[in-house]
């Protein structure tokens, strides 16, 4: 337990070796980014991580609290002050290996964990110093970066095969969790995908500028490598039923399937030419390519985006429609930039690449032309009243303050429900009122073989939740195939 | 995976393609579709099962060249594969016993009722076809239908086949002689729209199978969204069969039009 134990000698030295002023006077690192001008109109990440230099400048900061609260923002627990000692210290791959300890995709919430509201919101910087806190997302990806660029990245070992078969439906962060803790225990393991493509969100929804295919490839590889059985185009429910599956010799399910489904809103012309979910336009770029020469999906670049919604979805649209061209990219929000629900970063990334942010207004109807393209949007003004149930104050109409504006794509990007086609293809499965599969603290569903996680069960949630919740269902699975 | 295993050309540009799916030639029912990808670049386009070998593990594919996709499609041959297929998707159709039963299919939609007439048929209905096309050329699986059907009516707009005149005509004709129950009908959206009027006025109930642009095909997207009774359903997942008199067809002409322009550009890739 030497590489994230605080009492190992080293650690007691590293803590000795910088005084707490130098710590705490060290500003917060910035990040290396791509200049907005140029990347608005790329798809390269935008974040360059860190070099050597500032993340082991920035892994000083940390204070290496006996007490580290930070832990208790994080929703897995990793152990935060173990890996950024081992980076203070320059042992990066070790750094890496206290991570995967916790985290099976660390270089995929390194960059999209909404760290701000997470372990940084917890930071004895910013509890207690009123500082920034130490940047623990930019340093947990510099220490899983550092790791896959090595070559140092082994496969983990796995148990003896015990010849006992689990599928988890849906390749997302969670199904991908699940997959690599069972095979590590020995277990056969299938995922089965819907789509023609492994990652889930991952990728089809999250763009390359904030998450590069190539991450998530390489955790898949290294699945490959531990045995694990991808079987694309394979819709449990449709294709193959949990029947059919318990035939076949699967002992145990991990249903990861996601809240894929695309909210409306019902407005008046919301189904004219030109109105689409983000979950639509996001797919054809993100899945089909759409933005490139060779690809036959074609995607709608409009002059006048507007995107609805204040979420990572709606934050990741509108950026995406800067880079298909568009001369002005509007994002249209009802309540102010305070309840966004987006990551801070996202936000100030998208205002840089030239986002205009229309908060606090409602679209209430849409209006096209003869042909059926959408050419107006009308929007409601609004302001905060009192709180909702949510905690956040819930947008009211201001009467008469009602604005038309010039628009030829809408993305809307209010929320996704949970995918329908497991929840109804099984027989007994108890789900709630809202389609989320429901399970015990065990993440056991009503039928016991039949084990679920991420967005399925949480409605739409975050990368982490989902991957840990998949770590959670197998150490839960093996103690129930194992008979403990 | 997914290798042709049969060919066959309808007429110039329709072709029947038998394709390796043992998972889907098990689970599909009549009026369930696939999702279909040639190549690495290729689009994810939608085609209705028109058969099932459950022992050969293939199913039967019958697509008309419209586009790119549709033209990559039919250009592959015996022994290629199909880049991706999924399925099978979609509500399958209602089979029961209704009496008469009148099927109603033109252009592309004509593959698709064939399934549907086989199944209406071993339902015990009495089954009556009616196929359209411009012109005698562009009449399809004909032969097909004769032998499934107990009626196949044909009419072309220059009457070089069949009578003279239109769908909505030779469905009226039936209505006028007997008693139908039933009316089931895919095409073209203009047709199914006329169709949709016409039976209306006759009060006799109405299946359309709607023909939308998809691009996931399990509900994941809202591209395949139209209107049914005022409400917004999405075909792949809520269909693709809905009562027609519910339909509201001129929004989906309209949104069947939406990458028209698109994909004039993305011609050249089939050499035109
Ligand atoms: C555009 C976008 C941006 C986001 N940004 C962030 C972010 O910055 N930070 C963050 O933490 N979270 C973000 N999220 C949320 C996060 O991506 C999800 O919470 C997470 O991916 C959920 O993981 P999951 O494994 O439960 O499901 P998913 O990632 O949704 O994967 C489910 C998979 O199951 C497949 N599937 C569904 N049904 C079946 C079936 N019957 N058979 C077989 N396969 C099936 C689907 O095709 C899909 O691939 C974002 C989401 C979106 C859409
Ligand atoms: C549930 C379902 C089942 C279908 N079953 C079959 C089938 O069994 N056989 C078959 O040949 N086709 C079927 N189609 C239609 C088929 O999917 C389209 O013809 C195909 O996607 C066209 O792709 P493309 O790239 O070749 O043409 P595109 O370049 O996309 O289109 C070329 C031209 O065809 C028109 N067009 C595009 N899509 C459609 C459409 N869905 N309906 C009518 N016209 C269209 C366009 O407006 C355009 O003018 C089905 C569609 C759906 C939704
Ligand atoms: S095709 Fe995407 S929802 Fe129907």
């Amino acid at each position: 337990m030497a590489l994230e134990d605080r009492n190992e000698a080293w650690r007691d030295e590293l803590r000795k070796s910088i005084s707490g002023k130098e710590r705490t006077s060290t500003p917060r690192v910035k990040m290396n980014e791509l200049d907005a001008k140029i990347r608005a109109r790329s798809y390269d990440e935008v974040n360059q991580g860190l070099t050597e230099e500032q993340a082991r400048k920035e892994a000083t900061r940390c204070m290496d609290c006996p007490n580290p609260t930070c832990m208790e923002g994080c929703p897995v627990g990793i152990n935060i002050p173990g890996f950024i000692k081992n980076i203070e210290r320059g042992e990066y791959v070790e750094a890496a290996k206290v991570l995967r300890q916790t985290s099976a995709l660390p270089a995929v919430c390194g960059r999209v964990c909404p760290q701000e509201k997470q372990c940084e919101s917890q930071c004895f910087y910013k509890l207690k110093l009123k500082k920034e806190p130490v940047a623990i997302g930019y340093l947990e990806r510099f220490a899983a970066d550092f790791e896959r660029n090595s070559g140092k990245m082994e496969a983990p070992q796995t148990a003896p095969k015990n010849g006992i078969k689990v599928a988890a439906v849906g390749s997302g962060p969670a199904g991908l969790s699940f997959a690599g803790d069972m095979a590590k225990l020995g277990y056969e393991v299938t995922v089965f995908e819907a789509l023609h493509e492994i990652g889930g969100v991952l990728k089809y929804g999250i763009p390359g500028f904030r998450l590069p295919n190539e991450i998530v490839d390489v955790e898949i590889d290294n699945l490959k490598k531990m045995g694990v059985k991808f079987e694309k185009n394979t819709i449990v429910g449709k294709t193959i039923g949990t029947k059919d599956l318990e035939a076949a010799g699967f002992k145990g399910l991990f249903v990861a399937s996601g809240a894929g489904l695309p909210r409306f809103m019902n407005i008046k012309g919301e189904n004219l030419i030109g109105i689409m979910s983000s979950n639509e336009y996001l797919t054809r770029v993100n899945l089909m390519r759409a933005n490139t020469k060779e690809s036959d999906t074609p995607v709608l670049r409009g002059k006048n985006v507007a995107v609805i919604g204040g979420g990572n979805t709606a934050m990741d649209s509108v950026r995406t429609a800067l880079r298909l061209g568009a001369e002005r990219a509007m994002l249209v929000y009802r309540r102010s930039e305070e309840e966004m629900p987006a990551r801070l970063e996202e936000v100030h990334h998208a205002k840089e690449e030239g986002v205009e942010f229309m908060t606090l207004h409602n679209p209430i109807e849409y209006i096209g032309d003869e042909k059926g393209r959408v050419t107006t949007m009308r929007l409601q003004k609004m302001q905060l009243g009192e709180p909702d149930a949510s905690g956040r104050r819930s947008p009211i109409a201001i009467e008469g303050g009602i604005i038309d504006v010039p628009v030829d794509v809408v993305i809307v990007s209010i929320g996704v429900s949970p995918n329908p086609i497991v929840p109804n293809s099984v027989a007994g499965l108890e789900v709630s009122a809202k389609g989320t599969i429901v399970v015990n603290d065990k993440l056991q569903s009503s039928i016991p073989t039949l084990f679920a996680g991420g967005d399925i069960v949480r409605g739409g949630a975050t990368v982490i939740l989902a991957m840990g919740d998949g770590r959670k269902a197998a150490a839960e699975m093996h103690k129930y195939l194992s008979g403990n | 995976m997914y290798k042709i295993v049969d060919k066959e050309f309808f007429s110039e540009n329709v072709v029947k393609l038998e394709v390796e799916a043992p998972l889907i030639a098990k689970a599909r029912k009549p009026g369930n579709f696939v999702i279909v990808r040639v190549g690495e670049n290729g689009e994810r386009i939608p085609l209705t099962i028109a058969s099932a070998d459950e022992k050969k593990g293939t199913i039967t594919l019958v697509a008309q060249r419209v586009g790119v996709s549709s033209t990559k499609l039919t250009d592959l041959n015996v022994g290629d594969e199909l880049t991706d297929l999924v399925g099978p998707l979609g509500k399958p159709t209602d089979i029961e016993k209704y009496g008469t039963v009148v099927c109603a299919g033109g252009g592309v939609g004509v593959a698709p009722l064939l399934p549907i007439v086989e199944g209406m048929k071993k339902a015990g209905n009495k089954v009556i076809v009616v196929l359209a096309a411009r012109n005698k050329d562009l009449i399809i699986l004909e032969k097909q239908m004769r032998e499934l059907a107990d009626e196949v009516i044909i009419m072309t707009d220059d009457g070089s086949a069949g009578k003279k005149g239109l769908v909505t005509n030779g469905i009226e004709e039936v209505i006028l002689r007997e008693k139908v129950d039933l009316c089931v009908t895919i095409g073209p959206a203009i047709m199914m729209k006329f169709v949709s009027l016409l039976t209306k006025k006759y009060n006799l109930p109405t299946i359309a199978s709607l023909n939308t642009i998809m691009v996931d095909g399990t509900g994941m997207c809202g591209a395949c969204r139209v209107t049914v009774g005022g409400k917004t359903k999405f075909v792949c997942v809520d269909g693709p069969e809905f009562d027609a008199h519910q339909v509201d067809f001129d929004e989906m002409m309209m949104r069947l039009g939406a990458y028209k322009e698109l994909e004039k550009e993305d011609l050249y890739k089939i050499g035109k």
